[in-house]
């Protein structure tokens, strides 16, 4: 209670604190210097875990989330039921438990997988059962005429779904997948806690060293945010050439 | 060319086709007319099998095919190719331009090498009138264009009949003519054995060789246009000619 009262106060002095930071040259001088040496091992970290772990996570799930979208749409039972089991199972369990069960549940089974392969086989079933909830509505959006359009000129289903829907379900579709895959990106700081050497990572074993939790932590946010707006800006362009053939 | 058994087709327990006769002889065009509901949509996908019939026969250029027994997916689909549909709403590929739109058929079905497959789109699209709108997307051409490209794209893979489901009707009035003139052309010029649903009493008149009014998923009449439109045996008929014009 006492606290609480006196918080308003207690955050000026904190701002005040912060504001000597910036008039205080030579600790300035001593977080640029935290900040430039931390760089690089952190910009290290996401080559070579971050990003691969979200391109190829992005990849075999899309793979899946196909395979999935048309198991749901399939006429056969069983595989309509094993797809909704799966995406039922993914979207309700957290991510961060999945994780778990897999890099430290599975030894008990006997399997045990290392981090960088547990946390593809996790993203990749992730990303998989979301992304497919995507596709199926956006094959769904595409009118039957189409299909109609296709078996009348005498393509079998398999023709018809490449050549006609799945092209029209990709435009449909590409706004909320490029959602999804940044979303990716941002979850694989995820990663870190089975022990994969990612970025965020790299910046808490830094900042276990030197205790510049605040700085650390805030040069991981501000490179996770230049990546993805860098993201952003792909997408933009990726639906400007997909939306070409529809009415301005 | 066309040869049709007591055919039926229901969706449930509605039956929407009630025992279906027709012979048509190659080079004859057949407009069918009648109320909203009487199951013309119905029997052109029928014909085109894109509703596959509960019984009866269907003949085209003599393959037979019975709808007793359950029909596998291949025998549907190659029967598909002696038919070309072209839909009330165009259905054009919104992704391919007007050339891509008629080469698809032949190049993904028949295999047919591109260039040679672009070269014979593009003398299509020529022949209804549209040599220059190769490249322009379905959104960047009228309805009456759509339609006819929709046209060039059915022919594309030579069938052997065309089937047209109120080809016109969606579009605006002084759009109806260019559609129906490619038409017309295709039946007089090319002998194209032709199924046509369709109001436009004009081409009915100028064009068909017979006149067929459905009706509760029958026949109830047919005849020449003269017989139909200007002396109708059936009570039906006369009240529904009266109602459209
Ligand atoms: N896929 C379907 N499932 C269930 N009922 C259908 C289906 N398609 C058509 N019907 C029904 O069959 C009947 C005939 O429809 P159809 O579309 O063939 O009529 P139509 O003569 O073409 O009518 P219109 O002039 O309005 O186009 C209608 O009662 C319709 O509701
Ligand atoms: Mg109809």
């Amino acid at each position: 209670m006492v606290r609480t009262q006196k918080s308003p106060k207690n955050g000026l002095v904190k701002m005040f604190l912060l504001s000597n930071i910036f008039s205080d040259p030579e600790r300035m001088n001593q977080l640029v210097s935290i900040a430039q040496t931390s760089l690089y091992p952190m910009v290290e970290g996401a080559i070579k875990y971050t990003i691969p772990l979200t391109l190829i996570t992005f990849v075999l799930g899309l793979i899946l989330a196909v395979l999935t979208a048309l198991a749901r749409l399939s006429s056969i039972k069983i595989l309509q039921i094993i797809a909704r089991v799966y995406v039922s199972i993914i979207r309700g369990t957290p991510l961060l438990v999945q994780l778990f069960i897999i890099f430290y549940g599975l030894p008990n089974l006997g399997i045990t997988l290392n981090p960088f392969i547990s946390a593809i086989i996790g993203f990749s079933l992730s990303v998989g059962a979301y992304a497919s909830e995507i596709i199926r509505a956006a094959i769904l959006s595409i009118p039957k005429g189409q299909w109609e359009a296709g078996y009348s000129i005498g393509m079998t289903y398999t023709q018809a779904l490449k050549r006609i829907v799945l092209p029209q379900a990709a435009r449909v579709s590409i706004p909320p997948l490029s959602n999804t895959f940044i979303s990716l990106l941002k979850d694989t700081s995820l990663a870190s806690l089975i022990l994969v050497a990612e970025m965020f990572r790299k910046a808490q074993e830094i900042a276990a060293k030197n205790y510049e939790f605040l700085l650390l932590y805030i040069e991981a946010g501000a490179i996770y945010w230049i990546m993805c707006t860098v993201l952003s800006i792909i997408q933009g362009r990726i639906e400007d050439k997909l939306n070409r053939y529809v009415a301005k | 060319m066309i040869n049709i058994k007591n055919l039926h087709k229901s969706f449930g327990d509605l039956e929407v086709l009630k025992g279906i006769d027709l012979e048509v002889e190659q080079g004859k065009v057949i407009v069918l007319i009648g109320p909203s509901g009487s199951g013309k949509t119905t029997f052109l996908r029928c014909l085109n099998l894109l509703e596959v019939p509960t019984d009866g026969t269907i003949e085209i250029d003599q393959k037979l095919m019975e709808f007793k027994k359950t029909v596998s997916k291949r025998s549907i689909t190659s029967f598909r190719s002696l038919t070309g549909m072209v839909f009330q709403n165009y259905n054009l590929f919104p992704h391919k331009t007007a050339v891509e739109n008629v080469m698809e058929g032949p190049i993904i079905v028949k295999n047919i090498p591109k260039q040679k497959a672009k070269e014979t789109a593009k003398a299509l699209l020529t022949k209804v009138g549209l040599g220059d709108k190769v490249d322009f997307y379905p959104f960047q051409l009228s309805g009456g264009q759509q339609q006819r490209v929709g046209i060039a794209r059915a022919l594309a893979m030579e069938p052997k009949v065309m089937l047209f489901d109120e080809p016109t009707s969606a579009l605006d009035p002084e759009l109806v003519g260019d559609v129906l003139q490619v038409m017309k052309d295709l039946a007089k010029e090319e002998r194209m054995t032709m199924v046509v649903v369709t109001h436009e009493m004009r081409f009915a008149r100028d064009v068909a060789d017979e006149v067929i009014f459905m009706d509760e998923g029958k026949i109830m009449e047919r005849g020449t246009p003269e017989q139909i439109f200007t002396n109708p045996k059936e009570e039906r008929t006369r009240r529904f000619l009266n109602m459209i014009q």
